[in-house]
């Protein structure tokens, strides 16, 4: 039985999305700039992906720029309000368990000249809010913070920490890294006070190559990609109009019935735990995040448990994908401080609406046969 | 300037006699293909040498590259071709070359003509002083040094002339092909693809096998074997590469030996493969990359006891004298480096023990063994049963 238990690190694209996809290509490909009917015909592909995304966060279509995903939206957050309030300040706050997008971009500023104060973390992942109150400084430009963590699933207090903020100085930025709580929970950047927010198009189910970031009406960024000017100078570059046109598709679809959706991942994601934590010296360390569960195994090296699964046809993580051609040792997981048995042996299982019951169960079987036999072979 | 023509200098074939004729033709087959997906060239044999002439636009970098990976050659000289071999065209095209090829002129040179054509109107020795006189004209900042020029230019004179004065060095050792067959053993490491390369300069053709031992290794660690074998296959030609499933019989090991005899066990068990598939295959040695020391199962008392595990076959371990840092210094070299460093554990290395013996004794390794008797030898032959086949170029 195929277990696709990899969703944070990417979905199937939904069927839907597909074929519009599809459409985009083989019928309206035209450039959204050409004056031509075939460009307003793409155009409008864009305003309607625009429309609903902002239906979904709640915000107007033109704080939406369209992205190559993740990694640009959180570069162009950062870097983008770096540039523009060099003059005000040259100081960043961000946390230490932060995904390579923004970690790597904050050390490209150090070297720069911007100076980054990195805030801890409990044992559960949650930001140490103390820590950020005593980090804000008068020449503090831009606080950046995830607002679900990918590894282990923890929802930070994203309300909270815009309230410190911004009681501190509303002139302060504050980005969050939205790529793994978009689609899963409800929010709005208005509401939690958030300046800039990075989503992703392939983590709900939309293509690779997708992404959005938001920016508050008015707020300046500095683009980072310049040319024809297109999305009004802050990306230039043709749009990727069948990407785009998939990412609102998907967002909205991903929207729809969602609390059903999540109840179910949910569900699932309990099942898993309570199964899997019966056995022996298996530990549970996942936040509250519906999708992800974040389990150590001791006593079997996490590559060994994924190949192993990988060869029941169940598909999981170990530590985060993006990075996982460079064993390194989990930051996130040594943040949490996490004992050094568990710091090699923990695997990240990620499910999406469309995992069941069965395979659930499949998998707490499939590990239960598997342990006893990975531990008798240990170095 | 793109030249037409290139010289192929080579060395140690020139002394193998009756032999003579194999050993170039193997290199020119190897030039011919080798070139077809960069151009249109002739690769021709004439007057004792082999040039290199291209009737299609080429890429310049790209050829020397492929040249330099042929064995065989010692030396690639580009050659400007003078159509018309009027005196006065040869002079002219000598100077725009020396002053294109050379920004600073400020270096001692030697003109040494030869030509074929006995008819021509000068004889080599007043070309050479005809032509060293028109340079030193032109560039009065050169200067003649017979005994040792910085640069020698060569001029030869047939139906047409040609012009060089540039070696770009090649790999040297033999063609590929004219010294039978070996089979090495790839680890995914940095030695193993250099010890395969260094066999394969001699002449050798290369196999290969690795030993997979998923879900132990990974699938990655595998391709990354697989992009090593087509790293060496770009100097060794194709190269047939078996993996063999290696998880079984490792396990077998770890239940029934002592965990600090593992690695020589297993390698015993590696080797004994190795020589099964070499004799298959019709190798006539095995090719490791060992170096003394490297590691525990590298001293001499341990290669002592692995090697006592065949019989039939002998080990070629051309790394065995080198420090790590010459071995790095080939691989960077012939380009296997960057990818042998991709971080993906090898069999090896999974079930290392601790502390493993350094001087384990044959006597002991054989007593240990004896528990595998009665275990080992299904899996063993089911191993063999199940190799994969990859042929890499």
């Amino acid at each position: 039985m195929e277990c696709y238990f990899d969703n944070a690190a990417t979905t199937a694209v939904f069927p839907e999305v597909r074929e519009l996809m599809v459409k985009v290509m083989g019928e309206d490909y035209g450039n959204p700039s050409s004056l031509h009917m075939k460009g307003v015909i793409a155009e409008k592909y864009i305003k309607e992906a625009a429309s609903k995304i902002a239906k979904e966060l709640k915000c107007q279509e033109k704080e939406l720029v369209f992205t190559s995903g993740g990694t640009e939206s959180n570069n162009l957050a950062i870097i983008g309000t770096a540039l523009a309030k060099k003059r005000q300040g040259k100081h960043i706050v961000c946390s230490g368990i932060e995904h390579a997008s923004v970690s790597a971009t904050m050390e490209f500023l150090e070297k720069e000249g911007f100076e980054v104060t990195y805030i801890g973390v409990d044992e559960k992942g949650v930001f140490d809010l103390e820590e950020l109150k005593s980090a804000l400084r008068e020449d503090t430009i831009l606080v950046s913070t995830m607002f679900v963590n990918n590894e282990i699933g923890t929802i930070e207090p994203i309300e909270e920490i815009s309230k410190i903020i911004k009681d501190y100085n509303e002139n302060i930025v504050y980005h969050v890294d939205a790529v793994q709580a978009f689609g899963k929970i409800r929010f709005s950047p208005k509401k939690l006070g958030v300046d800039l927010l990075s989503i992703s198009g392939h983590k709900i189910h939309g293509p690779k190559g997708s992404g959005v970031l938001y920016i508050k009406d008015k707020l300046l960024v500095r683009p980072i990609i310049h040319g024809g000017g297109q999305q009004k100078a802050m990306r230039s570059g043709t749009e990727n109009v069948p990407a785009i046109a998939g990412l609102g598709l998907a967002a909205e679809l991903m929207y729809k019935d969602n609390e059903t959706k999540m109840k179910h991942i949910k569900a699932l994601k309990e099942r898993f735990l309570r199964g899997v934590t019966a056995f022996e010296n298996v530990f549970d360390n996942s936040g509250a995040a519906p999708h992800i569960a974040s389990v150590s195994f001791v006593g079997v090296r996490s590559e060994v448990m994924l190949h192993s699964l990988e060869d029941k046809e169940i598909y999981v993580s170990a530590g985060s994908a993006c990075s996982s051609n460079k064993p390194h040792v989990s930051s996130v997981l040594k943040a949490i401080k996490l004992p050094q048995e568990r710091l090699e042996s923990t695997l990240r299982f990620s499910f999406c609406e469309d995992n069941t019951i069965e395979q659930i169960d499949y998998a707490i079987k499939t590990i239960g046969e598997l342990l006893p036999v990975l531990r008798r072979y240990t170095r | 300037m793109q030249y037409k023509v290139f010289l192929i200098k080579y060395a140690e074939i020139g002394t193998k006699g009756k032999n003579r004729y194999v050993f170039e033709e193997a290199m020119c087959k190897r030039m011919r293909n080798r070139l077809k997906p960069h151009g249109e060239f002739e690769v021709r044999r004439e007057y004792g040498r082999i040039y290199v002439e291209a009737f299609s636009d080429y890429d310049y970098d790209e050829v020397i590259k492929v040249l330099g990976q042929i064995f065989g050659i010692v030396g690639i000289c580009p050659v400007v071709v003078v159509e018309d071999t009027a005196y006065e065209n040869i002079s002219k095209s000598l100077i725009e070359y020396i002053d294109s090829e050379y920004k600073n002129k400020n270096f001692t040179f030697k003109c040494h003509a030869r030509r074929n054509d006995k008819t021509y109107p000068k004889s080599s020795m007043e070309l050479n002083c005809d032509l060293g006189a028109d340079l030193l004209e032109k560039f009065p900042e050169l200067s003649v040094d017979v005994h040792k020029p910085e640069v020698m230019i060569d001029i030869e004179v047939r139906n047409v002339a040609y012009i060089y004065s540039k070696v770009i060095p090649g790999p040297g050792g033999l063609p590929v092909g004219t010294n039978g067959k070996g089979m090495a053993l790839l680890s995914g490491g940095i030695d193993s693809p250099v010890a395969a390369y260094l066999i394969a300069k001699r002449g050798v053709e290369i196999e290969a096998v690795y030993f997979n031992a998923p879900p132990y290794t990974s699938e990655r660690a595998k391709q990354k074997v697989i992009d090593l074998a087509k790293l060496v296959s770009q100097y060794s030609g194709v190269l047939k590469l078996h993996i063999v499933n290696f998880t079984d019989i490792q396990l077998c090991i770890y239940d029934n030996c002592p965990h600090d005899e593992l690695t020589i066990i297993m390698k015993r068990l590696m080797y004994k493969m190795a020589e099964e598939l070499a004799i298959k295959d019709e190798c006539q040695c095995i090719i490791t990359g060992e170096s003394i020391g490297q590691v525990s199962s590298q001293t001499t008392q341990s290669l002592l006891v692995i090697d006592s595990a065949i019989d039939k076959i002998p080990v070629f371990r051309p790394c065995i004298g080198m420090d790590k840092q010459e071995i790095i210094d080939i691989s960077e070299k012939i380009g296997t480096y960057e990818t042998s460093i991709l971080p993906y554990e090898d069999c090896c290395t999974i079930f290392v023990d601790k502390h493993p013996v350094t001087r384990p004794k044959l006597e002991q390794i054989l007593e240990s063994e004896k528990a595998l008797v009665g275990k080992i030898e299904d899996l063993y032959a089911k191993a063999m049963e199940s190799v994969e086949l990859v042929y890499c170029r």
